[in-house]
């Protein structure tokens, strides 16, 4: 899964690159730029590969290392 | 009354609310400087969510936005806004989660003191903190300048009959200038910050960031609807969207190389020091989860409706033709509020971009007053010389300095809120290598650290200077080689390419760190 969830990562930086969108004016529902909708778009699915990320991939044992009694420096 | 002044008191109640909040706050003080500069790592998700991303939208977030989206078209949600919320939450996952380890392992409080462990040096300190307070010092400016030009367009005509603030520009006369403004906005946020230290930093932050996101919803709706005039809500979006022209609505006058370059400057958000500072205030690593998974969604939904905001003050009539000509990009927004909105609406949405701006300025004056007492007072004069009582005024002392710095120099011309951030975001994300090597490259060593940070800080600074000192808004590295190649590209490769260059080349030519060192940083398998 970390695999897949790093390429989704990738993609999306890919995708960002919509040179396609670049002089199209359609206005998407009739009032949102299109070069707008899609890069929403994108931050939607920013938010479920990140979700994906803290489901498949989070790092355990983290607080397991922390010693609780240490004080800051 | 004056539309002005009914304004002025809704600012003014909000900012009295604040004080209130940062006085609870400070009712649950330890008095230890834990307490005051980490909350005794007792933030939960929720409030860690708030508090990350109030910090991490400023005035650039919300008039930056508007402004650029009037004067450039929407291609500057793609530039920052959609680019960010891949990149911010990859910081958090792969820089904030193991940094938070190591903070809570080893009892960090600033990147410095990590720095200064992992790298065995002193001097990596010594170097760091003044370039880290001078970043700090242009991103503070943005919230403090913009926090003015806001209060000043808002108030316009509250005191025009007294002849008081008295302005050549009618769209300004008889409002609080802006040398008040900015003052009353830093005093509210060092109260509130003194009273309430990180706790209260944090709850106020994510106070502030419910305000500005209902209350920038509730601006949204409210515009469009008075702009379409029609019946429906959807109905009305379709009829404003449909006058702006397509300069607006398509990236037709923006460089391909420079909106694919702007992916870089996300990178910032993992040298922020205020955001370090944040993510040790974290109760535990699953608390992370939250912010990691919702930061994008919640960038779209502040940007898209200020994007919006922006293109349709660009349609003829929406904003009056003496103004729409010379009105600054900061301007953009206030203007549509004051304009479209009623006096008390338009107030409670003025509250709304202040709720922005403070959520920023209250994390960044905290960790400049955590970064001078860690990594300066008590590293060199000794934490058993110095109590926690007297770091926290030490700290206090600091943060006013700079705050007065800021605020003189907040009193001359500067360049547009956009330009500032621009390079501010540059110069941190340029010493993203750094901290990326510190925590994932065993091989990084002091040295490199350290021709790294000077590689970045002279490149920055020379390009800066090139731009005019960011007066040149839309400075960028001409790449012109005939009939080969010919784009532009964003300061911040050129920069981030020396940092990495300098950095990697050093430390593989001087000796690796200490084993001791490397089995502290690194899983035994690695090291």
């Amino acid at each position: 899964m970390k695999y897949v969830i790093w390429t989704m990562v990738l993609i999306l930086l890919i995708v960002h690159q919509d040179f396609w969108n670049w002089f199209d004016n359609t206005l998407v529902m009739g009032f949102i730029p299109i070069g707008l909708f899609y890069h929403a778009c994108i931050s939607l699915a920013a938010g479920f590969t990140w979700w994906l990320a803290t489901v498949f991939i989070w790092p355990k044992d983290l607080d397991a290392d922390n010693d609780p009694t240490q004080e800051s420096h | 009354m004056e539309a002005g002044i009914i304004r002025l008191i809704i600012i003014a109640v909000y900012l009295m609310l604040l004080l209130v909040l940062g006085f609870f706050a400070s009712r649950l003080f330890t008095g230890s400087k834990n307490d005051y500069l980490l909350a005794s790592h007792s933030i939960g998700p929720f409030l860690l969510l708030m508090s990350i991303f109030g910090t991490t939208m400023t005035a650039f977030a919300l008039v930056g936005s508007t402004g650029e989206a009037f004067r450039e078209g929407i291609g500057v949600y793609g530039m920052l806004a959609s680019s960010s919320g891949i990149i911010h939450s990859l910081c958090f996952f792969v820089i904030g989660v193991k940094v938070y380890g190591f903070g809570r392992k080893y009892g960090y409080s600033t990147q410095i003191q990590f720095f200064r462990d992992r790298l065995e040096s002193d001097f990596v300190g010594v170097l760091l903190f003044p370039i880290l307070v001078a970043l700090i010092i242009p991103y503070l400016l943005i919230g403090v300048m913009a926090s003015g030009t806001v209060i000043q367009t808002m108030t316009a005509g509250a005191f025009a009959n007294e002849g008081i603030f008295a302005n050549k520009n009618p769209a300004f006369a008889g409002g609080v200038p802006p040398f008040v403004g900015s003052a009353v906005i830093c005093a509210v946020v060092l109260i509130y910050v003194f009273f309430g230290g990180m706790r209260g930093t944090a709850w106020a932050n994510a106070f502030q960031t419910i305000v500005f996101m209902v209350l920038g919803l509730v601006t949204f709706v409210l515009i469009a609807n008075k702009l379409g005039g029609g019946e429906s809500f959807i109905e009305n979006l379709k009829t404003i969207s449909a006058k702006v022209g397509a300069d607006h609505t398509t990236r037709a006058s923006m460089s391909q190389s420079k909106f694919f370059t702007y992916l870089l400057i996300p990178l910032s958000v993992g040298m922020f020091p205020h955001l370090f500072q944040h993510w040790l205030t974290a109760k535990n690593a699953n608390s992370f989860k939250l912010s990691v998974m919702f930061h994008p969604v919640f960038i779209m939904i502040v940007w898209v409706p200020c994007v919006l905001l922006g293109i349709w003050a660009t349609v003829p009539g929406v904003l009056p033709e003496a103004l729409a000509a010379k009105i600054p990009p900061n301007a953009v927004l206030p203007a549509m509020v004051k304009l479209k909105t009623s006096p008390v609406v338009g107030g409670l949405l003025t509250a709304g971009i202040l709720a922005a701006i403070m959520s920023s300025l209250d994390s960044q004056f905290l960790c400049i007053g955590s970064m001078f007492t860690n990594d300066i007072v008590e590293h060199y004069v000794g934490k058993e010389r110095v109590s926690d009582r007297a770091q926290v005024w030490l700290a206090r002392g600091f943060v006013v300095l700079i705050v007065a710095i800021v605020y003189y120099i907040s009193l001359f011309p500067n360049p547009s809120v956009f330009a500032m951030g621009v390079w501010c975001f540059s110069g941190f994300a340029a010493l993203f290598p750094i901290i990326f090597a510190a925590l994932y490259w065993r091989r990084l060593t002091a040295a490199g650290a350290v021709s790294g940070i000077l590689a970045a800080a002279g490149s920055w600074f020379y390009l800066f200077q090139k731009s005019g000192y960011g007066s040149n808004r839309t400075y960028a590295i001409e790449i012109n080689i005939p009939n080969v190649v010919d784009f532009s590209i964003m300061p911040v490769v050129a920069i981030f390419a020396c940092t990495l260059v300098a950095m990697c080349v050093t430390s593989l030519i001087t000796r690796p760190p200490s084993d001791s060192t490397l089995a502290k940083f690194f899983a035994p398998q690695d090291t």
